[in-house]
């Protein structure tokens, strides 16, 4: 009984799989998530489902399986999701460039995924309260070199986009901070409003929405951002930081090329009609994909490889 | 006054009625299924949201919200099975109760006492709103510290039998909850080696674990149907009249508990799942029959349920006047009022007034469309569980908690930690560890931890960082409420003891 089912089970399965090839899609696809219902890669996702849904014809189902920064949905995916396009995931960096070299136990390996495309960008922003006494980003500088340590700079986690962009800033500034990670962004306006802390390293979208509460000294981003226009970038006042979180989709390893151009292209089209909501909020739209969003993986890699090496340097030491 | 008639004038609208009743419908029955989340339900709405004009998804998410809130209660009264963290200390009693034929009394007493908790939290974003916002960002990394100590004191009063396998509980707890990436450091902890446990104890399978098996146990080792038929005298009591009477008799009780739930909303990240046992056991220290807890006390059930629905509305304050969103849920609606435009701040409340108030009178909406919803819908659940006989409810509860856990994070794996943890929590309750305080220190030990090192962190460039954690005036005041709460059961315990043979003496005066 058990095997004449597992028999007829495995038919369905290679016979899905032709007609898959043949007319894809034409069943549901799972979207999964890897973060919480509530924060900016679930509210993307939910915003692009009805819109995907549109373009493929078929069902997109939205799951979420939360847990280790998104560590515990990536390393799964790329265990069992089989490589035919019905199961996709939301893929973030720097998190997967981070976590697999930093973590023993990550489970997954930054380029185990295929890339579909990379939808937005949300650069790190380097934020005070309306009335510190840092009115721009060379104030804070002399301040920390003055006084190392005693600023005190809170982001969303440890190692994130946030620490990282941190880690870099005390880098090419030749500064020293301290570091202070909260869990997610939302304990971050109270902390600074409150005057808990001195300063916030955190996305380009706390500061849209705080408004006139907070002063940005500057965006990690090559242009200004257009929900900021007042807000100065780095490598206007000198320092080469680009940074903050990428937000994507990807495909399990493997998957045939005409699928990912096909889902690429919905995506795109999805994301255009997302803009109108994201571009004032504070979100700056990407549109990589195919070779475009591999490079990307790679070029933020190397943007924060050298603060990485000095992360696992000090641990040695230690 | 122009302000107050084009809100009622948009909420005056047979469509508006329909989402707010669908809404709290909605969410009764997901706040009644362990290990569906109010979050959960809200980013479902999410993509509905948008087809609607602004105030009506608005309208729609609060309501959820609210009825999901109160829906944890009829799990935790019929089933000893908090659906929601929120109603924990509602089992407590609404469970003892059930078990003598209580049900309908305290389904009754959850319902009015949620409906007037959910308006006096609408009250309070109402008319208090700047006050609290500016109360709320006082609390700091060190004062979430002192407010998981002054919350780990309560596990004194959630343990009935001895106080130090209450404490041995609290321990297993913060351990359970440092499973898992390290809040700060980023490294793993207690992972074995299984990428899959990066992920932790997620709070929410643990208070599933550690509830419903070990009930499930004792329905099945015991082999009776879990609760006794209602009694017409019980079933009396739980008609809406005759339990707001009730309610309204203990003021001093629902106020209190009121209070404590706003207090509770405004701190960033606490929630209901706080504010009930704080209210609780507040309730229990205020009582005159302390005794009578954990055996079907109703100031037990009036102060959990009264105080979570408090953190409903009460939550929006920070969210609507600071863009501080207060519990997962929140999160949800910042996103979807960030994306119709609306930044939260002073402009909500004067240029986008019409809609802000309508969404706030909604809820207040919602918190009233709760009692009849709430008696019908009770009185279903009732039915069903009492006329299943229990080889097959235990099997059907088995089920649903199952499904339940797997759905929360779509994972297996929380399945097996749940089993397994409900399981060592059987054993544990054997030995007379109760799973409450379990529970209370995997829902602190996050917070304690991050709260202790994120202060110490702050004072790194000090001579003394530690000396943070005693520095602002709100740490200095939570610590001695943390002292007189923990001292407070010895206390009177003594005074107790040193009343006692005056008494005795004068009872032994002879009659004149």
């Amino acid at each position: 009984m058990k095997r004449a089912l597992l028999l007829a089970l495995s038919t369905i399965l290679i016979v899905g799989a032709g007609i898959a090839f043949a007319g894809y899609p034409d069943r549901p696809i799972t979207y999964i998530i890897s973060f919480n219902p509530g924060g900016e890669s679930d509210i993307t996702a939910r915003l692009q489902e009805p819109l995907l849904e549109e373009v493929l014809g078929v069902a997109v189902n939205v799951n979420h399986k939360p847990g280790g920064g998104g560590a515990v949905a990536w390393s799964e995916f790329q265990r069992t999701a089989k490589p035919d396009g019905y199961t996709i995931i939301g893929t973030n960096i720097p998190h997967i460039i981070g976590q697999p070299m930093l973590r023993k136990d990550s489970g997954y390996e930054t380029n185990g995924f295929d890339h579909i495309m990379w939808f937005h960008f949300t650069p790190n922003a380097l934020i005070v309260r309306a009335d510190s006494p840092f009115k721009t980003l060379k104030d804070f500088i002399d301040y920390a070199k003055a006084h190392p340590q005693v600023i005190t700079v809170g982001g969303s986690g440890t190692y994130s986009a946030n620490h990282l962009e941190t880690l870099r800033l005390e880098r090419e500034a030749g500064i020293k901070l301290t570091y202070i990670p909260h869990t997610g962004t939302g304990p971050l306006a109270p902390a600074i409003l409150g005057g808990h802390l001195s300063a916030l390293m955190n996305y380009s979208m706390l500061p849209a929405q705080l408004g006139d509460k907070v002063r940005v000294l500057a965006v990690a981003s090559e242009k200004r951002v257009e929900a900021l226009p007042d807000a100065p970038t780095f490598k206007e006042q000198g320092y080469d930081i680009v940074g903050g979180a990428f937000r994507g989709v990807a495909a399990p390893k493997g998957t045939p090329k005409e699928i990912i151009a096909k889902l690429a292209d919905a995506f795109t089209k999805a994301n255009k009609k997302i803009a109108e909501k994201q571009v004032p909020m504070g979100f700056v739209m990407e549109y990589a994909t195919g070779d475009e969003a591999k490079t990307l993986v790679d070029k933020m890699e190397k943007a924060y490889s050298d603060v990485i090496i000095d992360i696992l340097k000090g641990r040695e030491k230690k | 006054m122009e302000l107050f008639w084009n809100v009622a004038t948009t909420l005056m609208d047979p469509f508006v009625f329909l989402l707010i009743l669908g809404g709290v419908t909605a969410g009764l029955f997901v706040g009644a299924m362990p290990g569906l989340t109010a979050a959960m339900a809200l980013s479902v709405l999410l993509p509905f949201t948008f087809k609607l004009p602004p105030l009506h998804g608005l309208v729609a998410l609060g309501a959820v919200y609210m009825g999901a809130i109160y829906g944890g209660s009829f799990a935790a009264i019929l089933v000893n099975t908090p659906g929601t963290p929120s109603s924990i200390a509602t089992a407590f009693e609404g469970y003892p109760m059930a078990k003598d034929g209580r049900a309908l009394e305290a389904i009754g007493l959850a319902t009015v006492s949620s409906a007037i908790g959910g308006l006096a939290g609408v009250f309070f974003l109402l008319l208090l709103s700047p006050p609290l916002a500016r109360l709320s960002i006082q609390f700091g990394s060190a004062e979430y510290f002192w407010v998981a100590m002054l919350g780990l004191t309560l596990i004194a009063s959630l343990s009935p039998g001895s106080t130090l396998k209450g404490f041995l509980g609290g321990s297993i707890g913060m351990i359970l909850a440092a499973v898992g990436v390290a809040p700060i450091g980023g490294e793993n902890r207690f992972t074995f080696g299984m990428p899959v446990l990066q992920g932790g104890v997620e709070m929410i399978v643990a208070l599933i674990g550690f509830f419903v098996i070990p009930e499930l146990f004792n329905m099945a080792a015991h082999g009776r149907a879990a609760l006794a038929e209602v009694t017409l005298e019980s079933r009396k009591r739980g008609t809406f009249l005759a339990a707001l009477r009730t309610v309204l008799s203990m003021p001093g009780n629902l106020i209190r508990s009121c209070i404590i739930g706003e207090i509770v909303a405004i701190i960033p990240g606490a929630g209901g799942s706080i504010a009930n046992l704080v209210a609780y056991n507040e309730a229990k220290r205020a009582s005159k029959h302390p005794e009578r807890f954990g055996k079907g006390a109703v100031e037990g059930i009036v102060a959990s349920e009264s105080s979570n629905n408090v953190t409903v509305a009460g939550s929006m304050v920070p969210l609507l006047t600071l863009g501080i969103p207060g519990a997962p849920p929140d999160a949800v609606i910042l996103g979807v009022m960030l994306m119709h435009g609306l930044r939260p701040g002073l402009d909500l409340f004067t240029v986008s007034g019409s809609l802000t108030y309508g969404f706030i009178i909604s809820m207040g909406l919602a918190a009233l469309f709760m009692i009849p919803v709430g008696l019908l819908g009770g009185r279903l659940i009732y039915r069903v569980i009492v006329k299943t006989p229990h080889y097959l409810l235990v099997p059907s509860i088995a089920l649903v908690t199952i499904l339940g856990t797997y759905a929360l994070r779509n994972s297996m794996s929380d399945v097996v930690i749940m089993l397994l943890l409900g399981t060592s929590g059987f054993l544990l309750k054997e030995l007379g560890v109760d799973s409450a305080p379990i529970v209370l220190g995997l829902i602190l030990g996050s917070i304690a931890e991050m709260g202790f090192v994120q202060t110490l962190l702050r004072g790194t460039a000090l001579e003394h960082p530690w000396l943070m954690l005693f520095e602002n005036r709100l740490s200095q005041i939570i610590i001695v409420l943390m002292v007189l709460s923990f001292a407070s059961p010895y206390l009177s315990a003594g005074v107790r003891r040193l009343k006692k043979p005056l008494d005795e003496l004068r009872d032994e005066e002879p009659p004149e």
